[in-house]
């Protein structure tokens, strides 16, 4: 019995120690406030802010690299849980409050380049050389960077319209404040 | 039959006899109709007809528009004078697609489809294809279609179709004239649709409120085998297809599953009559049976309505306002929505117009919770409103599901109950309308990133085959290049002299 005992605890000081040292000089260097900054935004990876995802704008966030207003698509709501995870106060002086929308090709000022359709992201554009472009708005995301492209001015963003599937009831009215004594 | 009973429920004012002892009569043809092209759950019907097209009654003008939609037809003969936007009867008020058909005054029927020989020994399919063609949506105020719910025999092993007749709503009237009535064609649709579904079982339910209708009932039903009319007790929300279906079987349907996971399909008795229509001559549904009611209206009324005729019209028919109403109601006071003017179309999912008066809907503020309890106590479905609504108030939606939100029928016993008078049921409908919303901005997002994947992977792969081409174009051309050299070579051995 006493090999037994012995050999489970010398094996078991043995691989703790290098369980141990595994986590020490193995460790991955990671932020946690990062992944938590992620998990508030969108996630669809639109490239509005300027950065390539919402990975990268969160790294950028939790270095303090940049500041919180920058997601569109995430509106007041993610830019208020933003500055309060992060104990900022939000500018809002540079944001303007607008839902989400997609992108309408002008047909008659379209010229068939073909810069936007490369441009997509989310291949939600039509068309080929010199023949006219559509946007599939099913698929479009509103990120705006056709937008950007375009020679002729043909590509406007525009909001995405209320549907009688879409709408829902209102919050009520705060029906009682509570008064702190 | 032996009743089982059900959780919770309450006894408001029920002021029937407003209506009840109208029989029902036929609204004159208005001078316009409004068809919207949604008037049900699911994708809006597709326009069939054009600006100044000649329609004769009972002709399809809008197809369906998917797996879970439903085709709209012509309520009378005449001219398609329009076809735009106009406000749907909807609390929102948002405009929708509507179809202006100014009516000739012949109301000329269109050569509709044979009536199926023998519906009752026909092929279940045949019954459900013309449901779907017949536009019949569930008309207890849900609009579900209903030849999507006459399929579930194929899916599900199913005992009983339960035909609602409870009506449980205060007011409402139409489903009461409508039995008194027309039992023998109520009846004839419930065999009908029970065949189609394979239930060899059918139970009419009726609130013990309607004597008559339970008399017609069941006289209509006692020539045939197998169908039941039985009378419920009064206590409301005992229309609410869930709790309909534990009150006759004992059965509680699970949460997020259907009726028919437990063997049983509720259809309202007035669908049951429009598939009667459908099946023994042909006709869609173009018309139905809207109680006119509530302290404002002169004359309340029950009127067989064409769909699309205004709300205005019917108002005027019943004589306009007493006075001033407070409030007008599609559907019941309980679960009805607000109406958002006269000038909204009857839609084939509205049983009820109401013009309350301020005495009858009695608004108060809202004050403190005052954790009395009540609303625990009556809620239907043994869910926890208060609970729910202080989550719901702080934006909480997740906690708020965990509790069972999404499982509200949005009866609003709680609102009804609650003596601090907290819009309970409306911090519910908020709450199912974000979560709602979430998700589908979560699917959106999926899709997004699905395709953004993509995107990338044939990027990726566009690059890669041109590297690979350019490459063997180089070798080629290295191949070529050295073949070329060693040619050289060996011509300059041939012509240096040995």
């Amino acid at each position: 019995m006493l090999i037994a005992v012995g050999s489970l605890t010398v094996m078991g000081v043995a691989l703790g120690g290098i369980l141990g040292a595994a986590a020490r000089f193995l460790a991955v260097e990671e932020n946690p406030l990062e992944e938590e900054l992620k998990a508030m935004l969108p996630g669809s990876q639109c490239g509005q802010c300027g950065y390539v995802g919402c990975g990268q704008y969160a790294a950028a966030l939790a270095k303090g690299e940049a500041p919180v207003t920058l997601c569109t698509p995430g509106g007041k709501t993610v830019i208020e849980t933003l500055a309060k995870k992060l104990g900022v106060t939000a500018d809002f002086s540079e944001h303007e409050e607008k839902g989400p929308e997609y992108a309408v090709i002008i047909e008659d000022l379209c010229i068939g380049c073909t810069r936007c359709i490369k441009e997509c992201s989310v291949d939600a554009i039509m068309g080929a050389n010199k023949l006219m472009h559509s946007v599939i708005a099913e698929a479009c995301h509103g990120c705006a960077k056709c937008v950007k492209v375009c020679p002729t001015d043909a590509i406007v963003m525009r909001p995405i319209p209320e549907t009688l599937g879409t709408w829902h009831w209102p919050k009520p009215e705060a029906p009682h404040q509570h008064v702190v004594h | 039959m032996k009743l089982f009973p059900i959780r919770g429920g309450i006894h408001p004012d029920y002021r029937k006899e407003l209506s009840s002892e109208k029989s029902i009569v036929t609204l004159p043809m208005p001078v316009a109709l409004y068809i919207p092209l949604q008037q049900h759950i699911g994708a809006p019907a597709e326009v069939l007809v054009n600006e100044g097209d000649l329609v004769k009654k009972g002709q399809m003008i809008a197809r369906s528009g998917g797996a879970v939609s439903a085709p709209q037809h012509a309520p009378t003969s005449g001219r398609i004078q329009a076809i735009s936007a106009i406000a749907a009867p909807h609390p929102s008020g948002l405009a929708q697609t509507t179809i202006i058909l100014e009516p000739d005054g012949k109301d000329e029927w269109a050569n509709l489809p044979e009536p199926i020989a023998d519906p009752l020994n026909a092929d279940p399919q045949l019954i459900r294809e013309r449901v779907a063609q017949s536009g019949i949506v569930g008309m207890g105020g849900a609009a579900f279609p209903s030849a999507v719910k006459l399929d579930l025999g194929m899916r599900y092993k199913l005992e009983i179709l339960l035909l609602n007749g409870a009506e449980c709503e205060p007011y409402l009237t139409c489903d009461d004239r409508v039995m008194r009535e027309h039992a023998d064609e109520v009846i004839d649709g419930a065999r009908i649709m029970a065949h189609a579904l394979g239930t060899p079982r059918v139970v009419i339910a009726i609130e013990d409120n309607k004597p008559q209708a339970l008399a017609a009932m069941t006289q209509a039903a006692s020539v045939f085998t197998g169908i039941e009319v039985v009378g419920v007790p009064v206590q409301y929300p005992m229309g609410s297809e869930r709790h309909l279906v534990q009150a006759i079987t004992g059965r509680e349907t699970p949460a997020k599953k259907l009726t028919a996971d437990i063997g049983v399909v509720v259809h309202n008795v007035a669908t049951a009559r429009a598939v009667h229509h459908a099946v023994r001559f042909g006709r869609p549904l173009v018309s139905r049976v809207v109680t006119v009611s509530g302290g404002a209206i002169r004359e309340p009324n029950n009127i067989e309505a064409p769909i699309g005729a205004r709300v205005a019209d019917l108002v005027a028919f019943c004589g306009g306002f007493a006075v001033v109403p407070e409030r007008l109601v599609n559907g019941g006071p309980m679960m009805g929505q607000p109406l958002p003017g006269l000038d909204v179309p009857v839609v084939k999912g509205m049983s009820g117009i109401l013009a309350l008066t301020a005495g009858e809907i009695d608004p108060q503020p809202a004050s403190a919770c005052i954790r009395c309890g009540s609303c625990v106590t009556i809620c239907p479905c043994g869910l926890v409103p208060v609970e729910m609504a202080a989550f719901i108030r702080k934006d909480n939606f997740e906690v708020a599901a965990k509790l069972g939100v999404m499982d509200c029928v949005s009866c609003g016993s709680c609102s009804w109950v609650c003596p601090s008078h907290i819009p309970l049921v409306h911090y519910f409908n908020y709450a199912k309308g974000m979560i709602n919303a979430q998700g589908r901005e979560q699917r959106k997002n999926d899709q997004t990133r699905i395709l953004s994947e993509a995107h990338t992977l044939r990027v990726e792969k566009a690059a890669a085959d041109k590297a690979a081409a350019l490459a063997a174009k180089k070798a080629q051309a290295a191949a070529a290049a050295a073949a070329k050299e060693a040619a050289a070579k060996e011509k300059e051995k041939d012509e240096t002299p040995a």
